[in-house]
């Protein structure tokens, strides 16, 4: 957070990268990849497990999770509440308070210039730190308190910048801010505000320019437009994807807004009862998506142009994480349910171009002909 | 209770079970028909609140100005717009809840003033209103039972001998069921889906005309809003309820109401048809909010373009204790003139059954 030093002096430089870390990007120099996405892994989750404990037992709000981020490339997360999104983000980025805690997996982070990449999960506070801000940032839902109400933007622009690059002058500081407000819409004059004087939709457009003050690589967004109207959403993600294509950072989006995912982002994990369900692109996941539950979420949004028809959303709840139903957890609610989902937790694997985690589509290995004769009447309508 | 024995109700009606055959659930126009007179009607309503500032300053929250709505029987009327439009504004005007700085609120042609007491019940027993957030429209301390015992306790619906089957009864109109499941629930056990059905059925306790509901589905789960709005279309076909639906979110307007009205900045700036509105929306500002809409299948159809390529910085809506003179929109709107800056126009009629308010449209056509 700006204006929170601690103790570690703000010398504390990275050690894998020789680039000074606000030297790039920001400047107006493009980035050896215009586009972004270049196939090279940037962010390689595998079997991430974060649980809350307590003296009742321990609930796993992310279990098993699995994913990869390339270079510029915008994930989208879509669930509902209690899937398991917003523990996600704070597990990537470390930022988990207890009772929550990581159990199992490891987060393979491989910003620009390091060798090779760094495990998150076994990374101590100092090493966290460096990483921070230079290259790997965080946008929240409410920018009110993502920003310290008590000090003008600048000064926390300057906080950000100085802590990565100490020898940075004051009047470079400012001259900085002004470009960074410039880049996300607003004028250098803001820079002077308190937080409490900006409308939502400027103070969100703030703190974008402050996680991309030090030219990060990956940028995760937990509902970052949720709190603004649609007008302003539609401005500022404009504006993310036009700066996206000019430093090539990494997005991931974590919303329960699934229409607004699919025009946003390249590809979409979507997650139920803490796994992933699916992840596949945008438009594979509109088109035909596999999962029962993303078919269901999917037609929850009423179309805003396309003829109307009924749609019924999902019926049920959301299950209660302390106490998950056996098997696969969307079996109480999903109609196409037979006779292993109760029983047999469903793997996320390859269907053509998506990952699936369904027995429909999947199996599992004790399955015998149940699954197929079912399969084939599933897929068959 | 309500039946929908009247006439030109019969043909209304939307298929309730998922496997039915596919339909909007609404109403088929009917173009000959006579409108039938509103039950709830704000007839050019107009709202400023007077706000004390530091060192005893004054200013003047302008939050609606001469809006006009009406609100028929087995009809629902979206009410569209971005927060500070002045939407929860003319629904609290509805509930009594405020005075208007001038117009008036008419409930079946006749004017209704502040009221109290039993003249107040009266009028509540006719006009109900569904709040955004279950979790705190209920008595979190009392049960399901205690919630609903007391709407019809209060309005004199039930005696000591039928209340219990008169509660059955509501929780089953919510599909709230099996209803003895749920009756004895305290809030907190419940889903924000089921305690919005618990606040609907506390509505329809009374047996009201008028149900206003502010956007009642945009604190619940994505995948059980629908759910809310597919038994709203339901109440509304099968009790003949007069609906307000107040909302954000133009999409799900569309889905549920026969008519939208868009706000701006506490000014009524179109309304109509839903299907004029969405296909063919006249206001400059009715345009900007519909392109600012997630619509995934304008990305995704071969040929479709990314709605965020050529998005323009379009500003933001104004404080309003110091709105724009005239039309509110013209700071921010593309086809502003002179006249937009000195006078908020006349309301023009057109052809298609809207209505707008805008220079760009001739005043001749107006009413």
């Amino acid at each position: 957070m700006p204006g929170d030093h601690g103790e570690t002096p703000p010398t504390a430089r990275g050690n894998t990268g020789e680039t000074p870390p606000t030297a790039h990007g920001i400047t107006g120099e493009t980035p050896p990849t215009a586009r972004g996405i270049t196939g090279e892994t940037l962010l390689d989750v595998r079997g991430l497990t974060v649980e809350y404990v307590s003296e009742q037992g321990s609930v796993r709000a992310c279990d098993d999770v699995s994913f990869t981020v390339r270079r510029g490339e915008i994930l989208g997360v879509a669930g509902e509440s209690g899937s398991g999104k917003s523990t996600l983000i704070t597990a990537l980025t470390r930022l988990e308070r207890p009772p929550a805690v990581t159990t199992a997996g490891e987060i393979l982070f491989r910003p620009r210039g390091a060798a090779k990449p760094v495990d998150l999960v076994g990374l101590l506070e100092r090493d966290l730190r460096k990483l921070r801000w230079r290259d790997m940032a965080i946008v929240l839902q409410s920018a009110m308190n993502a920003l310290n109400p008590v000090m003008r933007l600048e000064a926390q622009f300057t906080d950000v910048l100085r802590e990565h690059d100490c020898t940075l002058s004051r009047r470079t500081a400012r001259e900085r801010t002004a470009e960074l407000l410039t880049l996300v819409g607003l004028t250098a004059g803001q820079a002077n505000r308190y937080p409490h004087e900006l409308s939502g939709g400027t103070r969100q457009r703030a703190t974008i320019a402050l996680a991309l003050a030090c030219g990060p690589d990956l940028v995760v967004m937990d509902e970052p437009t949720t709190a603004v109207d649609v007008v302003m959403q539609r401005q500022i993600l404009a504006n993310l994807l036009r700066l996206r294509e000019r430093l090539a950072f990494a997005v991931v989006f974590v919303t329960h807004d699934l229409s607004l995912l699919v025009e946003l982002a390249d590809r979409i994990a979507i997650m139920y009862a803490g796994r992933i369900v699916e992840i596949g692109t945008a438009a594979d996941l509109y088109h035909h998506p596999r999962h029962p539950y993303t078919e269901g979420l999917r037609a929850s949004f009423p179309p805003l142009r396309e003829p109307v028809r009924r749609l019924s959303g999902i019926p049920g709840s959301p299950p209660d994480l302390r106490d998950p139903p056996p098997g696969c957890a969307f079996h109480p609610r999903c109609p196409q349910r037979f006779a292993p989902c109760d029983s047999v937790l469903p793997v996320l694997g390859p269907v053509g171009d998506q990952q699936v985690a369904c027995l429909l589509h999947t199996g599992g290995p004790t399955l015998g002909h149940a699954r197929k004769e079912r399969t084939d009447d599933a897929l068959g309508h | 209770m309500l039946s929908d024995t009247d006439g030109g109700v019969d043909a209304r009606r939307h298929p309730e079970e998922p496997d039915a055959v596919p339909e909007p659930p609404r109403h088929p126009e009917e173009p000959d028909a006579v409108p039938e007179p509103p039950v709830l009607e704000a007839a050019d309503v107009t709202m400023h609140f007077t706000v004390r500032g530091g060192l005893g300053r004054t200013s003047t929250v302008k939050a609606l100005e001469h809006a006009s709505l009406r609100l028929r029987r087995g009809r629902i009327v979206a009410l569209v717009g971005e927060s500070g439009s002045g939407k929860t504004t003319l629904a609290r005007l509805f509930a009594l809840m405020y005075t208007p700085t001038s117009g008036e609120i008419r409930l079946r042609g006749e004017p209704v003033g502040p009221r109290r007491g039993r003249a107040a019940r009266e009028y509540y027993s006719e006009v109900q209103m569904v709040f955004q957030d279950p979790f705190a429209s209920l008595n979190s301390m009392h049960t399901v039972r205690h919630n609903l015992a007391r709407a019809l306790r209060i309005h004199g619906r039930a005696g000591r001998d039928d209340i219990e089957e008169r509660m059955h009864a509501l929780l089953e109109r919510v599909s709230l069921t099996p209803t003895r499941d749920f009756i004895g629930k305290l809030p907190h056990e419940l889903s924000g889906g089921q305690r919005q059905r618990v606040a609907i059925a506390r509505a329809l306790a009374v047996g009201p005309k008028v149900v206003l509901g502010d956007e009642p589905i945009s604190m619940l789960d994505v995948s059980m809003r629908l759910d809310i709005l597919n038994l709203l279309a339901r109440l509304r076909d099968e009790e003949d309820l007069a609906l307000l639906y107040i909302t954000h979110d133009i999409a799900g307007a569309r889905y549920l109401a026969e008519e939208i009205h868009v706000m701006y900045a506490g000014q009524m700036v179109e309304g109509g048809p839903t299907e004029e509105i969405i296909q063919n929306p006249q206001h400059p500002y009715t345009r900007l909010l519909l392109g600012a809409s997630p619509d995934p299948a304008r990305t995704l159809t071969p040929g479709g373009s990314s709605v965020f390529a050529d998005v323009e910085d379009s500003g933001e809506p104004p404080n309003l204790t110091d709105p724009p003179p005239g039309c509110r929109f013209h700071p921010r709107c593309p086809f502003a003139t002179d006249s937009c800056r000195r006078a908020f126009p006349a309301r023009t009629e057109l052809p298609t059954g809207q209505w707008v308010h805008c220079w760009l449209y001739p005043s001749g056509a107006s009413t």
